[in-house]
Parts: C-alpha cells; structure tokens; sequence
C-alpha cells in the first residue's frame, strides 16, 4: 500500500509536467491553428539555457530562473510568431507541420552545436537538492512538490487568463473568427504572439523542471513532447482540464508500468520478444489509442483546396530525365573519391526514401512523418529473408513491407492532417522502441543487408552501389508517373483535392488510402533493401525521417523532382560536413533553416528560393544545368583545383544565387537573359576562383563575403531578369489549400448539386 | 456639399485572381443612410469588406473622413470608429454573451458601461449573460452584434443583411434600433437582398450587380421597377 502511494505520488508528479508541456501545445495549437512539433525542444533549449546560466555562469538560482523563463522564452515566442508561424496563415497542414518539423531540426541543430554531448554537465541539480518533506510518512522531495505546485499553478493561471482577462478572452474569439476579432478592434497579431510567448514560457517550465528529474540530454527532452501530444490529444486539442487529466492518467501508467516491472514475475519477454522499450513506449502507444478513439470529423466540413499545379508529368521527359539521371551519375562516380561516392549514395538512398513521400503526401495528401521507419523495415526484411540478395528476396521485402504499411493505416484510415501525421510518428516511435531494438531484428546494433545480385555486373563497389541507388531512384520515379498518370493517380489526387466530393462519387476512400500508404511503405521499403551495407538502427531513427520529410515539403512534394532535389539537399549537407570541417555546425541547422523560411513572407528571400526551386522541379533541362553546375564545383574541388573555401563558397552561391535564378532569366526577354547570365556569372567566376583561404583570414568575414556575392550577384541578376512575364508560382503551400468553405456555402453548393445530405 | 464621411473611388478588388468589384463608387455624408442592394453573388459584402479593411482592393481608394486609407488594417480601423457587423452573426458563438460584449471595449469603452447600455436596450441579454452566446436562438445572437454598434458609439456603421434567416417581426425591430443609431447622426450602410425592408430608413440608394454600381439615387426614387430589373439581369 505504501510503495502504490509512493509510486502514485511519482507518477502524478511526472503527470504534472506533461500536463504543462501539453498545456502549452494546446495554446498554440487553439489559437493558431499550428500543432507545434518543435515544442518539446522549446523546452529542451529553454533548460540547456537554464543550465548555462545557473551552473556554468554561476547566476543565483532565481535569477537564472527569471531570465531563462520570462526574458529568453517569450522573446523565443515572440520571434518565432512573428517570423516564422505568421506566414503560414491559409497554408496546408502539411506545409505547416514542416514548418515545425523545421523549427525542431534547427533547435536540435542548436543545441548540439552550442552544447555537444561530450563536455559534462552532471551539474544540473533538482531546486533545493537533497531536501524532503514526509506525507503520510512518504518522502517526497522539494523537487516534486515544486514540480505539482507549478502544475497547479499553470492551471489556475490559464484558467484566469483564458476567462478573466480580456487578452484571453481575445485568444479564444481568435479561435471562433479571427475576422470578427478584427472588426471588434482586437489584433489577431498580438494575440497570436503573445499565446507562442506564452506557450515557449510553459514549454520552458516544464524543460527545467524535467531536467532536474532526468538528465540533461537533449533527446529525453525533446521526445517529452510525444508524451504531452497524448495528453494534449486526450483533450481534443482545445479541452485544457481533459489534457491535465490526460497528463495525469499518462504520468501514473508510467510510474505503476515501472512498480510492476520490478517484480520477480513480471516477464522479460513476451513470446521470445524482449520488451525493455515497453516503459518508454506507454505514452506513444496511449497516443496511438487517443488518436484512434477520436469522434470521426464530419467530412463535409471540407475545404476548398486550390489544385496543386504540378502538370502531370509527359513521359517523354520523364523517361528523357531518369536516363540523363543515370547518365550524369555513371559519369562522374569515377572521378569521385571513395567517401566522396559513399556520401552521394546516401542523398541516392534519401532521394528514394523523399520519393516514397511523392504519392503519399504529394498526391494524396496525407501527411507521415515514418518514411524512414518502413526503410528500417525493408533492411531488415532484405537481411532475414533467405536468399542473400536474390532479386526475388528484394520483390519479397517490398511487398512485406507494402503490406505493413497497409495494415499500419488501416487504424489510422479515418485521421487526417495532424493527427494522421502524429499517429504515423507514433508509429514510427513504437517501432523504433520495440522493434529496432529486438534481438530478432538489429541484434547487434548492427545487420548487413546483402548487396543486390545483379548478373554480370559487379555492385559490391561503392560506386557499383551508388549507380545502382541512381537507377534505383530512376525506375521507382518512372514507377510514381505512371502511378500520377494512371486511374488510381487521379484517385489520389481526388483524395486530396476533395475527400467529400470523391466520396460522393463513389470512390472508396479507404482502399485509395490503403494503396497510397502501401505504395509509399514499398517504395521506402526499396532504399533500405538496396543498402547492401551494414546498417544500424540510428539510421532509421524517428527524428531521423523529420529532415527528410522537411527538404521534400521544401523541394515540392508533389513531384519526383521535388524528391530527388530534397534527397540530394539533404545528402549534401553531409558532404558539406564532411569537405568543410569548420562549417559542420553550421551544416547541423542548415536543413532546419532552410524549412523555417517556408512560412516566411513569400517575398522573403529563402522562400522565393524555395518557390523558384519548385517551380525549377517541373524542368527537366534546368534541374540538370544546375545539377551539373554544382558537380562541376564538386569536381574542381575533389581535383584540388581549387580550395574547400572556394568549394564552399562557389557551392552555396550555385545553390542560393545562380539555380534560383534559372527559371526567371529563362523567361527574360533576349538582352535582358544575356545581360543577367553574364552578371551571374561573372558571380560564380569569383566565387570559386577568389583564393578565400589567404586572400581571407577569418571564416566570419568569409561568409561575410559569400552574403554580399549573393546579395550583389544574385539579387543583381534577378533585378534585370525581373520584368519578364512571370511564370504562375505556386505558393508556399505545395498541397494548395485556401480557405475554409463556410457552411452556408457548402449548404449551397450542396443544394445546386443536388446532393443534400 | 460637405465632405462625405465614407467614400469609395474605383475601388476593384478580387478573390485570388478572381475580380469580383470590378470599379466601384460610393459616397456616404455624414450622418447618411445608404442602403447597398443588389442581387445574391452582387459583390456587396465584399464591398463592405473592402470599407471595413478586412480585403485590401487591387486598386482605387477607400477614403474615410477625407483621409486616404486604403490598405489600413480593419482593426485600426475599427478602433477609430468604423463598427462593422458581417454578414452570418456578428458574434463569437463559443464565447458567452458579457465575453462578447467584453471584446467590444477595444473600441476604448469600459465594459461597465458597454454592459448597461446593452442590457437597458436588450433586457433578454441580460438574463443571458453567462450563456455561450452560439445557443442563443438567431434573434438574440443579431441583438448582441447590434448591441455592439449601440454601445461603442460609432461613426461609421456597416450592416450586412441583418434580416438574413430571421422572422419579419424580429426584423422590424432589429430596423428599429437602427433608424435610432442613424438618428444620432451616425453614417450607416446597411446591406439587404431584398429593398422593402430597408429603403424605408434610407437617405440613398446604391444597386449593385456583377460587381458594378447599377443605380444609385435618392432612395425615395428608386421604383419597384428598377430593382426588378436589376434583380433578372437585364
Ligand atoms: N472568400 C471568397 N473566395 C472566393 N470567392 C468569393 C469569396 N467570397 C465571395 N466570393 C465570390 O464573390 C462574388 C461576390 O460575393 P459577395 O460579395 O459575397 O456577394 P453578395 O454579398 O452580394 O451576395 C460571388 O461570386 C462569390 O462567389
Ligand atoms: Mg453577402
């Protein structure tokens, strides 16, 4: 009796912070529509920072407190409301989660390259360390006190605030209609800012609190978030008392899961299955049930969706494309150095894995954030199958995994949006949990995935592999525009268009759903069979799939260029890391700030990039130009023809200035094209050939330099390029969501067509 | 002639690349009541989001009190006396009604205040004071987004078909009120579907269809006939 009041006592205590973690995701998410995924590293950063000024610095604890708390964590807020979140007002959900899978990549980025794991910092200590007070003759520390006391006093405080005071008052009509805040005189933009303030200061309550409970390590931290999703979607995402309750019930399970678990008879393992992952798995697994138990959504509260203007790609340059494809890569891969080769091969494998996101999220529309899990899947399929590398061992694992991920959306087949998109990282959580870690599957840490056996061709090269991935990626893309040109294609794309009217059509949304889900766990199933390597675990980490969704949503989820372009971004940020050791770093939130600007205002210069990008993703000729442009720097640097430095900087001004650039001087009037690719590339002439390592003596006045090159020189050419007629830009929203349909308008539309329900 | 208090010059706007106002004018005196009508699809209630601020125009001018302020935003706007009820209910359904009321005093009046002025005009408000006003039956939420015209005192007044959806009786009275807000002088621009039940407490009358002013006169002028034409479309 005794042990089950202690184990209560604990288990509420951890309750308490998920409850103020969630409360503050619901803030947010009421207020502005953004469920935001990087909340758990708002926490994370906002108790490193705690650490820096208390331990390290040495500041009193109430000071450290107080700076950390109510200066650091609303001026968080407040940025990242004004500058990133403010834009993505009438954006899809998907561009939205990106946007905050962004935020969440550049924070864990942060965090590793401001604090690396291996300086110590044991220092974090609990408030008042050491000191207990008995309850009922249960010993309970300060800590924990403190830890409900805060609970409790986050709920009365946001109960007071929501009701009582006329800010919160607003925050809630915000919700009902933002318009109708506007006509009273309230500002929806400061009512905005203040709710991400507010949501960064309790994010950032709950990362000091926890640290003192666990350590201070950046992934517990962050990963808290997934407990406070259950108890935020316990709540419904609006219902603050059900998530405190939600938090409450998690945070039990999680302390009796931990009582009971120490006994004698509880089992090791369920039929020769280990479950040391079950604890860490509870709340992922109650999540998984939440989302499941959810009141189904009316579907005719639909919205308008704008049609993604993506043509459907011809097959003549898709077929004119893969093979230049492989072309490109068959050439170069002999000059390439063997690390060099090992690191294209990687973007090659997350070009697939991008790819499996094309008809899923692209066409369909439904959100995961799992691809890489069903890659892990197939690695692990591809190695236990017998076999040992047959193709038929590879047409085997594909379909197990298409399979796996047909009968993992099938509970999941009813969610959409966000909650479809957190049940597939739920998913993803659970089965790095319990099943990356069995014996069965990477025993070791380690399993080696046989390597393709292609007759007459020897593959088991890094280069052998690499052109393999290349045609790899090539037939997988041939395989998705046939799918885009197909009956079922258009089915797809009716099911994100207008789940409603594709129903009424006759069209079984479930089945359509199903074979996308099937179609994309199969085609990332491909890039992990193909390894044919060792392969760990790590590789196919949850937080692992974020960047990649991220970079695709940025290259234009909608097309196979998009994912090429998002594969290869993301490859070559590791092979920036590795060429230029200085700038690994900057490498780590580079994908995280390149997805941040998707929400910028479109004017702002990331997001054109990212909007000339997509529309470049449609021209096969341009895309190559400037794929070829970018290996050519590659080369002059692998020759040692000229620096890193110069690689580095010719490379970021080909990415940021000239390959932007393209589709605008290509619509430029004749003089007006000469004058602007003479200009650019005169920019790239001094980029590369500048001797920036002694011309240059500190890397902060070269980079500097490398922004002015851009300012002057890109800029530059797309000032003379501008007055060409421009080419209809799809906006930052790649799904093309709008406006919400009110209901006296889907009432009429309904009536017109005869179709009142 | 003095300077009108409201005034739309060549005013376009669009959803999208859709043009919906395609060059509108209007001019509201001071202390005027204009009704704006015209056919379902006319283009009225984006004209009153154009004034209200809530829809930037692609081009022309929304000149308020002689001052040009197009592009402002309907909050500064409402603030500096512009009240606008949108077309639906003006009202926060999931808020109850002394919430509502309390997200009027943007307008730079105290709740107190706003609260009696509210309850002495609506006595069945103030038995509802602590209902979430979306419960309300369709009268007394039109009432509450009324209530917020009577009681912050405004200078410029826009209604968009507050008769929508409601009986004739509840209609007349709601009219009431505002012949009494237009007898204080306040500028007002009411927006009907259907002429009767409006041109009664009309200065002016402006037609408007397919996005262009068709008519616009004294309303006392303005016969059956004209309206019945603009209505079919000829
Ligand atoms: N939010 C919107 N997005 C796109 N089109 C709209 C929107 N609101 C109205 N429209 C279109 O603009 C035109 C004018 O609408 P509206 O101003 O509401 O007319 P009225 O109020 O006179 O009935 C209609 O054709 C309508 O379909
Ligand atoms: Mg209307």
């Amino acid at each position: 009796m005794q042990e089950l009041l202690t184990f209560t006592i604990i288990g509420l205590s951890t309750g308490a912070i998920y409850a103020v973690v969630a409360s503050g995701l619901v803030v947010t998410y009421t207020t502005s529509g953004i469920f935001n995924l990087a909340h758990g590293a708002t926490g994370m950063l906002a108790a490193f920072t705690y650490w820096q000024l208390r331990f390290d610095w040495d500041l009193p604890a109430p000071l450290a407190l107080f700076i950390t708390l109510f200066v650091l964590c609303p001026i968080f807020g407040l940025v990242t409301e004004r500058f990133v979140m403010r834009g993505l007002q009438g954006t899809s959900e998907v561009v939205k989660l990106s946007v905050t899978v962004a935020l969440f990549a550049f924070m864990i980025g942060l965090a590793n390259w401001i604090w690396p794991s291996d300086s110590s910092r044991e220092a974090f200590l609990k408030f008042y360390e050491g000191n207990k007070v008995s309850i009922f003759g249960i010993n309970i520390s300060w800590h924990k006190l403190i830890t409900f006391g805060c609970a409790i006093l986050v709920a009365i405080v946001l109960r007071l605030l929501l009701y009582r005071t006329r800010m919160g008052v607003a925050m809630r009509a915000v919700v009902d209609d933002r318009a109708l805040t506007e006509l009273n005189g309230g500002r929806p933009d400061r009512v905005a800012m203040f709710a991400w303030a507010l949501s960064a200061m309790l994010a950032g309550l709950a990362g000091v609190l926890l640290a003192g409970e666990q350590q201070l390590n950046i992934e517990p931290l962050v990963l808290l978030v997934i407990n406070a999703y259950a108890a935020a979607i316990i709540g419904r995402l609006k219902n603050l008392p059900m998530t405190f309750a939600g938090a409450a019930v998690l945070g039990l399970l999680d302390a009796y899961y931990l009582q009971f678990s120490d006994n004698s008879w509880f089992p090791q393992s369920i039929m020769g299955f280990g479950i040391s992952g079950m604890r860490a798995s509870i709340p992922t697994i109650v999540l998984f049930i939440a989302l499941i138990a959810r009141p189904q959504t009316r579907l005719r509260a639909g919205i308008v969706r704008i049609r993604e203007h993506n043509k459907v790609p011809a097959w003549s340059t898709s077929i004119m494309g893969a093979v230049a494809l492989i072309a490109i890569v068959v050439a170069i891969s002999g000059m390439l150095t063997r690390s060099n080769t090992l690191l294209l091969l990687n973007g090659f494998t997350f070009a697939i894995v991008a790819l499996s996101l094309v008809p899923l999220t692209g066409y369909a529309g439904q959100m995961s954030l799992a691809p890489l899990t069903f890659a892990g899947l197939g690695a692990i399929a591809m190695s236990k199958l017998p076999g040992d590398g047959n193709f038929f061992t590879l047409i085997v694992a594909i379909v197990i995994v298409a399979l796996v991920g047909a009968l993992v959306a099938l509970p999941a087949i009813r969610l959409s949006g966000i909650y479809l998109a957190l049940s597939t990282a739920a998913f993803a959580v659970l089965v790095t949990k319990l099943v990356f870690n069995q014996k069965q599957t990477f025993m070791s840490g380690n399993i080696s995935v046989p390597v393709l056996d292609v007759p007459f061709f020897e593959i088991n090269t890094p280069r052998g592999r690499l052109i393999l991935a290349s045609i790899a990626f090539s037939v997988l893309g041939l395989g998705v525009v046939a799918i885009r040109r197909s009956r079922l294609g258009r089915r797809l794309i009716a099911l994100k268009d207008s789940p409603a009217a594709a129903a009424t059509l006759g069209m079984s949304l479930t089945r359509t759903k199903l074979a996308a889900f099937a179609i994309s766990a199969g085609i990332a199933a491909c890039a992990g069979a193909l390894a044919g390597d060792k392969v760990s675990p790590q590789q196919y980490d949850f937080t692992q799939s974020l960047p990649i969704v991220l970079l695709t949503v940025v290259g234009g989820v909608g097309t196979v260029g998009g994912a090429l372009f998002g594969g290869l971004m993301l490859g070559g940020n590791s092979v920036l890391a590795s060429v230029v050791p200085t700038l690994k770093n900057v490498t780590k939130i580079l994908p995280g700030t390149i997805g941040v600007t998707l929400g910028r205002n479109p004017s702002g210069a990331a997001s054109q990039i990212a909007d000339a990008y997509r529309s470049l993703a449609n021209r096969w000729n341009l895309l190559a130009f400037a794929a070829a442009g970018g290996i050519v720097i590659w080369i002059l640097d692998a020759k040692y023809v000229i620096s890193h430095w110069a690689f580095f900087i010719g490379g970021v001004f080909w990415i940021l200035a000239v390959t932007p650039n393209l589709v605008g001087i290509m619509q430029a009037p004749r003089n007006r094209q000469i004058i602007a690719s003479v200009y650019l590339a005169i920019g790239v002439i001094i980029a590369i050939s500048v001797d920036w390592d002694n011309a240059v003596d500190s890397t902060g006045k070269r980079l500097i330099a490398l922004v002015l090159l851009i300012a002057l020189f890109g800029v530059g050419a797309q000032r003379v390029a501008e007055n060409a007629p421009r080419i209809h830009r799809s906006s930052p929203d790649v799904i093309g969501l709008t406006t919400d349909f009110t209901d006296e308008e889907l009432d009429r539309a309904e009536r017109e067509l005869g179709v009142v329900l | 002639m003095t300077q009108p208090i409201l005034e739309l010059r060549n005013v376009r706007a669009s959803y999208g690349s859709i043009e919906v106002l395609h060059g509108v004018n209007l001019s509201v005196g001071r202390g005027e009541v204009v009704a704006l009508l015209g056919p379902n699809g006319a283009g009225k209630s984006t004209m009153i989001k154009v004034v209200s601020g809530l829809l930037r125009p692609t081009s022309g001018q929304l000149m308020i009190g002689g001052r040009d302020v197009t592009g402002a935003a309907a909050n500064a706007l409402a603030r500096a006396g512009l009240c606008t009820i949108p077309e639906g209910r003006g009202i926060f359904p999931n808020l109850t009604v002394r919430e509502n009321l309390l997200m009027a005093t943007y307008s730079g009046h105290k709740l107190s205040d706003i609260e009696e002025s509210t309850y002495s005009r609506f006595p069945r408000l103030s038995e509802r004071r602590t209902q979430l006003a979306g419960t309300m039956s369709g009268g007394e939420q039109q009432m509450l987004s009324l209530a917020r015209a009577l009681a912050t005192d405004p200078v410029i007044l826009l209604l968009d078909e507050l008769s929508m959806g409601l009986a004739p009786l509840i209609v007349a009275e709601l009219y009431q009120q505002v012949a009494a807000i237009a007898a204080e002088g306040v500028s007002v621009v009411v927006v009907e579907q259907f002429a009767r039940t409006v041109l009664g407490v009309a200065d002016q009358a402006v037609l408007l269809a397919h996005g262009k002013v068709q008519v616009a006169g004294k309303a006392s002028e303005i016969g059956e006939d004209v309206l019945a034409g603009a209505y079919l479309g000829s």
